[in-house]
């Protein structure tokens, strides 16, 4: 059996669930307590397990993340909310030479099963500073896993993963998918790292999506397909493992590969996928790898401006149809 | 209850001779990376630790070697650890600046001077929330205090009454920087005020005042009333790392310390008040040589880590079922 619930629900859900399950479990962030989380992720929670277990702490993402760390490495299993995806900046020393390394530097020996959640995308007129999707940032950083779900079942399945691990976790949500809705199990279950996911099937090209793009990719291929262009939509679902294999076996059927993704192209996530596909499926291809992302500035203000760099439906129609028009 | 006698003065001369050791194998070429000797700053790691519990946890900080020895360390696995051997504490991988012994509460030693504060503090809110009766103790310098990360762990630490002590080893330098020109303060105790918890001075060159000042912060953080800063003004006799010119201070500074040498002074307090015979001391002077002895023998003895090592260990094996 199956329920029908937001993005936003089921990351809740996971939290709750192995709360109730695992009493070394417990959340803490910026207003994720009595506020219920700025974008009502944890509504609930507080009354539910209280104050200590939903801490609500204050502005301090060095303190949230280091002391997380403090505690997992005492066998906690905490989970940390960046409320805003950027402000993992102030916390940045204790995610890249703590976190990520502390079971490196201790010969093997450190268990640090730390889920840091953080909200990163745009839309929504929030500017330069609220709006980034900083993931490939973290993909250069050997130690930390990196999930960044689409669906609401992604999301609570590969965050009881991340909950239930012994590594450090970045869980990325995007803000555009919080109200957006998705069939999820209804018993328990855990959706390993590692393992990429179809959306849909098709011959003409492959489309990777990575986190909220999953939507406009999505809206593009149904355009696509009525004008009979069936692509096929992967999404890896986790950076970090990453699932070439997966990648590679539906670029070998197409022969063609878009990467979609909301982070900055230069450098992006898409440029590592790129690079793993030249040297893993290069024979097969017979066009060019392209990428689909957030032109390389900061993210405006203006609405009208804002959308002009992000990656929209018409981008990635034309990515498909300018490799299908591809001749050698 | 007052601390073994003895034990202070042999884990003082501990350190003290595995950093002469340490030096020395560093010139003879046997450890490869810098290290930061703690030489004159034993009272403050063997005082502070003395008055901790084996299931109570230490962070440490890039001149962490006395710690670790005071906290239990084995100079073996320390020394292995340096020459960066299989055996050694991380499996020659971590090195100096990053020593860690879990089992003995050792969180880390950390190559960043404020990183490991925030870490002890997440562990005393893990003791807090167990209601278990353990402490987290971070020791960190008179740098550290400068760095963002002190001032968010004490600010939360104190908003919530962790079982923490912030142990400031003030020994007046920041690297290659004195003190007055890294902070508009001469004690920096006063720090812990605005974080609504107490800040201790002591001299940090007197191992019965460290280990009587963090006994009564230990007793305060174990009764649930939160944390305390304490500040042991000491002084290091080598530089910020071996090979350090030391431009920045004047031979008379580094003899007046050395007349304050807290081993010295903790040897003449023992054999003037009777509690130690001159023989006595001198047969733990001479079993610590023959322990270093062997931490250097075992060292040189072992072999260095195979090359897929350098691979392993940068996740966990986990349910995924996955190494990569």
């Amino acid at each position: 059996m199956s329920r029908i619930i937001t993005f936003s629900q089921a990351i809740r859900e996971a939290m709750v669930e192995e709360m109730r399950r695992n009493p070394d479990v417990f959340l803490m962030g910026e207003d994720v307590g009595l506020f219920g989380g700025v974008f009502g992720v944890s509504a609930g929670m507080f009354d539910e397990f209280g104050p200590e277990r939903v801490r609500d702490t204050p502005i301090s993402e060095t303190a949230i993340v280091g002391a997380g760390l403090g505690a997992a490495l005492m066998g906690m299993r905490p989970i940390v909310e960046i409320m805003f995806a950027d402000f993992v900046t102030v916390a940045m020393d204790q995610v890249v030479n703590q976190v990520a390394k502390a079971r490196y530097m201790s010969g093997g020996k450190a268990d640090a099963p730390l889920t840091i959640r953080l909200a990163n995308g745009a839309p929504g007129a929030a500017a330069s500073q609220h709006s980034q999707s900083p993931e490939a940032w973290f993909m250069n950083i050997p130690g930390l896993k990196i999930a960044i779900p689409a669906t609401p079942r992604d999301a609570k399945g590969l965050l009881k993963t991340a909950i239930r691990g012994v590594d450090p976790v970045l869980f990325f949500e995007h803000k555009g998918l919080y109200n957006t809705l998705g069939e999820v199990p209804d018993e328990d279950y855990a959706i390993p790292f590692g393992q990429a996911t179809y959306h849909c099937h098709g011959s003409a090209a492959t489309v990777i999506a990575l986190g909220g793009v999953l939507p406009t990719v999505m809206n593009a291929a149904a355009h696509l397909a009525d004008a009979g262009i069936e692509i096929e939509v992967v999404d890896p679902r986790t950076l970090v493992p990453l699932d070439i294999e997966t990648l590679v076996q539906s670029v070998k059927k197409t022969h063609r590969a878009v990467i979609v993704h909301e982070a900055h192209r230069r450098g992006g996530p898409g440029a590592e996928i790129a690079a793993l596909l030249a040297e893993q499926a290069l024979p097969y291809l017979d066009a060019p790898i392209l990428r689909v992302a957030t032109a390389n500035v900061p993210i405006p203000y203006n609405p009208d401006l804002e959308h002009a760099i992000l990656p929209d439906a018409n981008d990635v129609i034309s990515a498909v149809t300018n490799l299908i028009s591809y001749r050698l | 209850m007052s601390p073994n006698r003895f034990q202070l003065y042999r884990r003082m001369a501990l350190i003290r001779e595995f950093e002469l050791r340490a030096i020395r194998e560093r010139r003879n070429g046997l450890i490869p990376g810098f290290i930061h000797a703690c030489v004159g700053q034993e009272a403050t790691a063997v005082g502070a630790c003395t008055a901790l519990r084996p299931d109570d946890v230490i962070t440490s900080t890039h001149r962490g070697h006395g710690h670790l020895i005071a906290k239990g360390g084995d100079p073996r696995y320390m020394m292995a650890e340096l020459a960066a051997r299989g055996v050694g504490y991380c499996g020659g991988k971590g090195g100096s600046l990053h020593m860690a012994d879990f089992n003995l509460g050792i969180l880390g030693a950390n190559g960043i001077v404020a990183g490991g504060i925030p870490m002890a503090v997440g562990a005393a809110l893990a003791f807090q929330m167990r209601n278990e009766q353990r402490i987290a103790l971070a020791f960190f310098g008179d740098g550290a205090v400068n760095e963002g990360a002190f001032h968010e762990a004490a600010n939360l630490a104190g908003l919530w009454k962790l079982p923490v002590i912030f142990f400031c080893e003030n020994n007046l330098y920041g690297e290659g920087t004195p003190q007055h020109r890294q902070a508009p303060l001469r004690d920096l105790a006063q720090r812990a005020a605005s974080y609504g918890f107490p800040g201790v001075i002591i001299d940090g060159n007197d191992v019965m005042a460290v280990y009587e000042a963090t006994t009564q912060a230990a007793e305060r953080a174990r009764a649930g009333e939160g944390p305390t800063f304490i500040e042991g003004k000491t002084y290091r006799y080598r530089g910020h790392y071996e090979g350090d010119p030391m431009v920045y201070r004047s031979q008379e500074e580094l003899a007046a310390w050395k007349a304050r040498d807290p081993i010295r002074r903790w040897r003449e307090r023992l054999l003037a008040s009777g509690d130690a015979q001159a023989s006595e001391l001198e047969i733990i002077d001479k079993e610590v040589q023959e322990q270093l002895d062997e931490a250097v023998a075992f060292a040189k003895a072992s072999p260095p880590p195979p090359l897929e090592a350098a691979l392993a260990g940068v996740y966990g094996h986990d349910h995924d079922g996955r190494i990569f």
